[in-house]
């Protein structure tokens, strides 16, 4: 007892995932992965594009997403994001889906420094998990 | 006086009106307790964006040179004003009160000499403006095809939105649409999304400090392009439900509407059915009297 926190996965439409028996957390955060376990100090960060490793005590779930928002206040984890896809259910059709959309992007000429990276990003990730 | 044909096709007439309104009432009731669910459940979404933004622009440090989707240009010249609107018709003052919301704002506008830029979201928002400001009108997007509400639709918007501000299109962004609050009511709202309004009431402000992680002026450059999809996304959504309360409930009207009617009908064509039916006994008895 005692080294559990609350996880909130936010939907623009829905709420996606609400649990209460959380220990630890794995996010991609835009400078790196950065795990939290109870207690962590206030932060808001932005996510990359990538994996969230959910460890609960009934068991541990990945959520590939795409982009999103994190806020930790009190113990209350808060993940934004308008795509996040359960690994499980991730087919090979869908991510070869992905994976063209995003190549279609890394070859838009318009692209900054950023998007670039974000998009390159999305693509290792997506691979990792092909 | 209408002949007793007349009426008997009035009165069917009226009839399958009513069943149409009827049936439009129940489906309006249908999707309406699904648009006022999503509705519902995408509140907490913009709420807690909402927060995490109110938080950061109270962490900068540099006002100066914060984003300008929050600070503003500092001009005060061009207005662009997104009308949210629907693709259908039959629901009631629906989108006469956004255009009387919007025109109002215009007319205030137009006094203090500002320059005027509109973007129709819906249709019937454009054919209701483009009469009076056809020309101001820069841009009408229609999602006909979809059919509820979705972020991906909203996200486009806000692109286009934030495209035409990064091209120094316009100075201030504000947004129409209606807010549900029950089957009866709806409310215009005009809610001005660039520059963010970060006046924060007392009760929602947190003395938690924060870290951020990249620095705070990044995520805000990050997270107010977001902001924007966000909240057209939330206008959408309420617009969505209040749609459908207000064709509801001006559904439910027209049906008791025709009620009377085919009630009233009725009555006037059997008093005419009475009336000929007397009137012939009366030229038969006279008839045989004469005899």
């Amino acid at each position: 007892m005692g080294e559990e926190f609350n996880l909130e996965i936010i939907n623009p439409d829905k709420s996606f995932l609400n649990k209460k028996d959380v220990t630890e957390v794995v996010v991609p955060a835009l400078e790196g992965e950065m795990g939290i376990l109870k207690d962590h100090i206030s932060i808001i960060s932005f996510l990359k594009p990538g994996i969230i490793k959910v460890y609960s005590k009934s068991g541990e779930a990945q959520y590939y997403i795409e982009d999103g928002i994190l806020e930790f206040k009190n113990n209350n984890l808060s993940v934004l994001t308008s795509s996040i896809i359960n690994v499980k259910d991730l087919e090979k059709s869908k991510i070869q889906e992905l994976m063209k959309l995003a190549e279609e992007d890394v070859g838009k000429s318009d692209l900054n420094d950023q998007s670039r990276y974000l998009v390159d990003q999305k693509i290792e990730v997506l691979k990792s998990i092909n | 006086m209408a002949s007793l044909d007349d009426l008997k096709k009035r009165i069917s007439s009226v009839k399958s009106t009513q069943k149409i309104t009827k049936a439009m009432k129940m489906v309006a009731a249908a999707k309406l307790k699904r648009a006022q669910e999503s509705a519902e459940r995408g509140r907490p979404y913009s709420q807690k964006m909402n927060n995490v933004i109110l938080n950061l622009s109270n962490g900068i440090s540099d006002k100066e040179n914060a984003p300008k989707l929050m600070s503003g240009t500092g001009k005060d010249k061009t207005h662009l004003c997104v009308v949210l609107t629907s693709d259908r018709g039959l629901c009631g003052g629906f989108n006469a009160n956004i255009i009387k919301k919007a025109k109002s704002f215009f007319r205030k506008l137009d006094k203090e000499d500002k320059e005027l830029k509109i973007i129709t979201v819906g249709s019937k928002g454009n054919d209701q403006l483009k009469r009076l400001y056809g020309d101001k009108i820069i841009e009408n997007i229609s999602f006909k095809n979809s059919k509820n509400a979705n972020y991906f639709d909203a996200e486009k918007v806000g692109k286009i939105i934030i495209e035409k501000f990064e091209k120094n299109e316009f100075d201030f962004c504000t947004i129409f649409y209606n807010q549900f609050k029950n089957v009866i009511t709806q409310i215009p709202q005009a809610q001005q999304i660039i520059p963010l309004n970060t006046d924060i009431d007392e009760e929602n402000k947190s003395e938690e400090t924060y870290e951020f992680e990249p620095d705070e002026d990044e995520i805000l450059n990050n997270l107010l392009p977001k902001n924007i999809s966000t909240q057209i996304f939330k206008a959408m959504l309420e617009n969505s439900a209040s749609e459908q309360g207000a064709r509801m409930s001006a559904m439910d009207n027209a049906t008791r509407n025709a009620g009377e009617m085919v009630d009233k009908l009725t009555i006037e064509y059997n008093r005419s059915r009475q009336a000929a039916i007397t009137k012939e006994l009366i030229e038969i008895i006279s008839g045989a009297e004469s005899l």
